[in-house]
């Protein structure tokens, strides 16, 4: 194991955090301030309590996932695409590394700064609303795993990307939609049977819905099946990511 | 000349075997084809050939930035697939583009190189890697705020930090200005002096003939020869006797027919070309019969055809 190789890509990943602190970590705690703002304290105050929990606090889980997702794969597929855009890549690739060795450099950094914008946004949030972490041990899991999980789905992207729109692609057209419309902002109870069936196909739906039972105890769907999509899904792009780099897609010719 | 005699040696000595390698790309172009080489421990080979020859993909495949479709590497008798971190440790590459992270320190880019080959943090040694390469006062600089030279000399350090003892060089001094190819070509020397076995890729033959022990010629995914490039010059380089008239003439005369003289269009010189490793070059043969045929000389001179001109005959007959 080549663990000197791991160190030096993830202290330069966190260095790149470091220099960029703004954009990194300031620009995501404040556009989620703004969400409390405006759906928690404006138009929250207005709507009655979902499922025993005021509106504000119900959204927090939603919104820390929102974040969550879109920061992971925002910094994973950055993180590994501008090395190949820049043509700083080959490094990399005639280094005595394993596949698994430059995952865990370059996930391991993504998953890093997003777990720490989530307890950022969680203590933010603890201003704004009254919290209370149910299972906390459970509330890490699903922190940890998505982190992770949304930071290998972005490596994937980044491999993929061969150019700056379809980096944005996915993560805008897609991931963005799919956590709106994942119950961020609601319970899928609220929705009529039809749509309430159909949100089901949403895999969103269950990351953010056992994000929040381990807040409130409150869940729109099972909690185990939440946490099996959550794994499913991490393993799922540990495997893509695997056999890209086994046939060095987009990465050797 | 083709790759099949140009078959590579027994292997002694050899820091890095190429036996059979080929390679197509997914386009269809075959850039390599079944390339056989042996490169010596502490030699520097120089890699000629035009664009598109197959000298980038030949080193890229070497260290792990492109597969390949057939044939095997060792390096340091380390298969470059089955015993990739033994055979990537040996080796150092400086890529013909100058990537670099932009905003990186100078000394923070050489250590990331030196962690990703497993070499543990080693300031002193980088401080002096610097300094070897006259970056010594640049090494808080970052990359960007560097020229092309200092940017050049960068990678190089990258592709030393973990002491490699193959140095790979993808046309090192292209685009660079003549002093600083110098100063390239002095830093290459002090390498090789180090121990360091390097390959170099280069379309400008003067770097060739000013720095190579052998070179090798690569056309069309081919090797078409690969010589000591001293031998190579004496083996392929053909000299040339250039005798002036005291007067033009119109014509050769029929006695020196047989030497296949060259009358320029003055009249007034004709040019000799003959083979020097030939043990008789026919030179006072032709003097004599100069003379016989009613010819006075002027004055006679001779000229060697430089590696360009042979680089240019092997690639235009592979055509």
């Amino acid at each position: 194991m080549n663990f000197e190789a791991i160190k030096v890509i993830y202290s330069a990943e966190m260095r790149r955090t470091r220099n960029t602190l703004l954009q990194s970590i300031a620009s995501p705690v404040i556009s989620t301030c703004l969400y409390f703002v405006v759906f928690g304290s404006a138009i929250g105050s207005r709507i009655e309590s979902v499922g025993g929990v005021s509106y504000g606090a119900f959204i927090v889980p939603g919104l820390m996932m929102l974040s969550l997702l879109t920061q992971s794969i925002s910094n994973a597929s950055f993180g590994i695409f501008f090395p190949k855009f820049t043509g700083t890549v080959y490094e990399v690739l005639s280094a005595p590394i394993s596949f698994f060795e430059v995952i865990v450099g370059y996930v391991g950094a993504a998953a890093t700064k997003s777990l720490i914008i989530g307890v950022i946004i969680l203590i933010t949030a603890s201003f704004f609303v009254d919290l209370r972490i149910a299972h906390p041990f459970w509330m890490l899991a699903f922190l940890l795993m998505t982190c992770v999980a949304f930071s290998l789905f972005g490596f994937i992207i980044g491999l993929w990307a061969d150019n700056f729109e379809k980096l944005q692609l996915v993560p805008l057209l897609v991931i963005t939609p799919l956590v709106f419309l994942g119950g961020t902002f609601y319970s899928i109870d609220m929705l009529p049977p039809l749509w309430q069936k159909i949100s089901l196909l949403n895999p969103l739906l269950y990351l953010i819905s056992g994000f929040r039972w381990s807040f409130y105890e409150v869940a729109d769907v099972n909690v185990g099946l939440s946490l099996m999509m959550t794994a499913g899904f991490l393993i799922g792009c540990l495997i893509v990511v695997w056999l890209m780099f086994r046939s060095g897609y987009k990465l050797k010719q | 000349m083709k790759a099949s005699d140009t078959s590579a040696e027994t292997g002694v000595n050899a820091i890095v075997q190429v036996r059979g390698l080929s390679k197509t790309y997914d386009n269809g172009h075959q850039a390599l084809k079944n390339i056989d080489l042996d490169i010596r421990e502490g030699e520097i080979l120089a890699l000629l050939g035009p664009n598109g020859a197959g000298k980038t993909t030949l080193i890229s495949i070497i260290c792990g930035l492109v597969n390949a479709s057939g044939g095997t590497v060792l390096v340091g008798g380390y298969d470059h697939v089955k015993q990739y971190r033994k055979s990537r440790e040996l080796i150092g590459l400086v890529p013909q583009e100058l990537a670099l992270g932009a905003f990186e320190l100078v000394e923070n880019t050489v250590a990331l190189s030196r962690g990703l080959f497993g070499k543990s943090k080693n300031p002193e040694f980088i401080q002096q890697l610097l300094e070897n390469l006259s970056l010594g006062d640049k090494a808080t600089s970052p990359v960007n705020r560097l020229s092309g030279g200092m940017k050049r000399r960068v990678l190089i350090a990258k592709a030393l930090s973990h002491e490699p003892r193959v140095l790979f060089l993808d046309e090192p001094t292209a685009g660079v200005d003549v002093e600083l190819r110098k100063d390239m070509w002095a830093v290459i020397d002090e390498l090789r002096a180090d121990g360091v076995t390097i390959i170099l890729t280069t379309h400008y033959i003067e770097e060739a003939e000013a720095i190579a022990d052998r070179v090798g010629v690569i056309n069309a995914g081919e090797i078409l020869v690969i010589e000591d490039k001293q031998v190579l010059m004496d083996k392929l380089g053909k000299k040339q006797l250039v005798i002036e008239l005291r007067e033009a003439i119109k014509t050769i005369p029929a006695e020196l027919e047989e030497f296949n003289l060259q009358l320029c269009e003055v009249g007034n010189t004709l040019t000799y070309t003959y083979d020097i490793r030939a043990e008789r070059t026919g030179i006072t043969r032709l003097l004599n019969d100069v003379q016989n045929a009613g010819l006075t000389l002027k004055d006679i001179s001779t000229s060697q055809s430089s590696l360009e001109d042979i680089f240019v005959n092997l690639v235009k007959a592979d055509a």
